[in-house]
């Protein structure tokens, strides 16, 4: 059996997944490899694990066909309001009925119910779950993975999609600059009073950012929020360890009574926060998408987004190219891919990061120039558009997928 | 699996013909000049990296080309599934490989039998089926092509008007000839000859300005073998674009031709 295919997908999460899709539907190929079992990351219940899909990437799933099987599931942010230890000085990104709304929150669980199975129905996706990598080959002619099984998949291009931690980056030699927030993100999904009115609220204390993300009711009418808690990396295994009540108790003291009475806590989960970066995201027959390229800071939300503009701009240049005649892994095509896409990407890391560093300052005076700076943001009016239209995704040269 | 069972599938190979008594049109010693190129053509990064950098640029104005005269699907992958194409001058494969996956049953020619071998076994680990030949490409009784190209060559030829001549017979009726080089400018002689080859862009001793052809002197030389010539599209260069296809003709031209 000799079935290459045009891509070798390493890593089929959100981001590696809707790269065989939406590399499918122009007609490629491709091989997607992942070590865990989807029934696991499909199971019922909610973890707490949300995304917010800008704009920018709502309009890559509506060019993928996903938009009908992941409609029901998006929560509209309508604003996002941003405010300094719930002191007065209250940033609110509020865009006119005009400008449609700043993302939609979803439960990464549902997103990835819709990808699988999408893509198993998709047979240009050759698509192996539970399987794990022993061996990865680049040469002169193609690619190529060697599973535990035995089994060797072939490929032109090989894609690191595997996140953070990516090997295969590692393997290529592939040096990323990175530093730690030396704090840690803890994630759970809220079950609350009173409704969020679909609003995405950033509290940013000294100790960290506190982000409380708008997700849609439950069925019985309860309502929900992703919660997103930023706490020092020393405190971190404490809070994790607090029982439900205690843990409710220190988040209600945060959030004040805005929602009411917080009902239930789903588990918890947490990720160290850093913030890493590569210029280099190509190499011999090897691109690098999504946080194998770029890891930024969870507090806007951005990341997958950043992933899936990795996804259009890669399959816009390899569909292209491969429409005069050239090969997948051919270097011209992965030279562009990194011309259009390190920079960008680079710069909403460093924006991203600014942010977390203004907002983590400790102290009074700190806390002013803060308050001061967000009443400027509020009252000038491009300032307040630039940051609606990054938290859309929709500035910088964008891909033709993610267009509307 | 991937192991050395692929060559089973293709059958790219070479032929050599070279003849002692032909009156041959490519200078002797600039073949061997490329022919000394070969062994690294097909790097990336090597003595071609700006072969490699024009490739995509040229390769969208011949889709263009192909899409215009055949009026094809402009999305498909294959446009020239069902034709022949003979490129001449092929180097080692940079514009067979992407004709072969763009669907068409290629032939290359190549006066320097390094470069058509180079070629071969290229195409073989891309597990495409192309004919390479090496030698004159007067001297090949292949009968006539669909398409035939023939890129950054004629600069490098003696006689034009006997190599246009050679070309014109292997035009299939109804066919699409495409050519590019560079053009005798006081540009193109600073940046081509004397720019990129003292800095090492381009390797020293490709190019002899003397020999380019002007998009006139092109024309009319087109013309004197039966084929009209289009409007040139000029292949420029700057420094935020690269090389690009431009209305600019002061450096390169590229062209299509065809009987009317």
């Amino acid at each position: 059996m000799d079935d290459k295919r045009d891509l070798l997908i390493l890593g089929g999460g959100l981001v590696g997944m809707t790269l065989a899709l939406t590399a499918a539907r122009k007609g490629i190929s491709s091989h997607v490899v992942d070590r865990a079992d989807p029934a696991e990351l499909t199971a019922d219940g909610f973890d707490g694990r949300a995304s917010a899909i800008s704009t920018a990437s709502w309009n890559l799933f509506t060019n993928i066909g996903l938009a009908d099987r992941l409609e029901p599931h998006g929560c509209d942010i309508a604003s996002i309001a941003v405010t300094d230890q719930m002191k007065q000085g209250f940033l609110d990104f509020t865009p006119e009925p005009h400008e449609g709304t700043l993302g939609r929150m979803f439960a990464n669980r549902d997103l990835r119910l819709a990808l699988f199975e999408a893509a198993s129905e998709e047979p240009l996706i050759a698509w192996h779950a539970k399987s794990e990598i022993t061996q990865r080959h680049r040469d002169e002619h193609g690619v190529s993975a060697m599973l535990s099984d035995g089994r060797e998949l072939r490929g032109d291009l090989m894609i690191a999609a595997e996140g953070r931690a990516s090997p295969t980056r590692d393997d290529a030699g592939i040096v990323i600059a990175k530093w730690t927030y030396s704090h840690r993100a803890i994630i759970a999904g809220l079950v609350h009073e009173k409704p969020h009115d679909n609003v995405a609220w950033e509290i940013f204390y000294s100790t960290g950012p506190f982000a409380l993300l708008p997700m849609l009711d439950l069925p019985d009418g309860s309502h929900r929020s992703a919660l997103v808690w930023t706490v020092d990396e020393n405190d971190a295994a404490g809070t994790l360890k607090l029982s439900d009540r205690a843990f409710l108790a220190e988040v209600a003291k945060r959030m004040g009574d805005m929602f009411g009475q917080i009902t239930s806590v789903g588990p918890r989960s947490s990720y160290p926060l850093g913030f890493h970066h590569t210029a280099k995201i190509v190499d011999h027959r090897l691109a690098l998408i999504g946080d194998a390229a770029h890891g930024i800071h969870p507090i806007a939300g951005q990341g997958l987004n950043l992933g899936l503009r990795d996804v259009g701009a890669l399959v816009d240049v390899l569909a292209d190219g491969m429409r005069l005649g050239l090969e997948p892994g051919d270097a011209q095509l992965l030279d562009k891919y990194e011309k259009w896409r390190g920079l960008d990407a680079f710069s909403v890391a460093l924006a991203t990061d600014g942010l977390t560093r203004i907002f983590g300052i400790p102290g009074k005076t700190a806390s002013a120039v803060r308050r001061l700076g967000m009443a400027g943001i509020q009252r000038t009016p491009i300032l307040k558009t630039f940051f609606m239209d990054e938290a859309r995704g929709v500035t910088g040269d964008m891909p033709d997928l993610l267009k509307a | 699996m991937s192991d050395a069972t692929a060559s089973s599938q293709t059958n790219s190979s070479v032929a050599s013909t070279s003849d002692p008594s032909s009156s041959a049109t490519i200078r002797p010693e600039e073949a061997a000049h490329f022919g000394t190129l070969a062994k690294d053509w097909w790097d990336p990064k090597g003595s071609s990296a700006m072969l490699h950098k024009l490739n995509p640029v040229r390769l969208r104005y011949v889709r263009e080309a192909i899409d215009m005269h055949w009026g094809g699907d402009v999305q498909s992958v294959k446009p020239l599934a069902g034709k022949t194409a003979l490129d001449v001058g092929c180097g080692a494969g940079l514009l067979c490989e992407p004709l072969a996956r763009m669907g068409a049953n290629v032939t290359g020619v190549d006066a320097a039998p390094e470069n058509a071998q180079a070629a071969a076994l290229h195409a073989e680990g891309s597990g495409l089926d192309i004919r390479y030949i090496a030698g004159e490409i007067g001297q090949q009784n292949i009968g006539q092509f669909d398409l035939v190209t023939s890129l950054e060559v004629i600069e490098h030829v003696a006689d034009k008007q006997a190599f246009l001549t050679d070309l014109a017979a292997k035009l299939a009726p109804g066919g699409l000839m495409i050519l590019s080089t560079p053009n005798r400018t006081a540009a193109s002689r600073m940046l081509l000859v004397e720019g990129a080859e003292a800095i090492g862009a381009i390797p020293k001793g490709t190019h002899h300005w003397d020999d380019f052809i002007k998009p006139e002197e092109l024309s009319s030389l087109l013309a004197n073998v039966g084929l009209t010539m289009s409007e040139p599209t000029g292949i420029a260069f700057g420094p935020a674009k690269g090389l690009h296809l431009s209305g600019e003709l002061g450096l390169n031209y590229i062209v299509t031709a065809s009987a009317t």
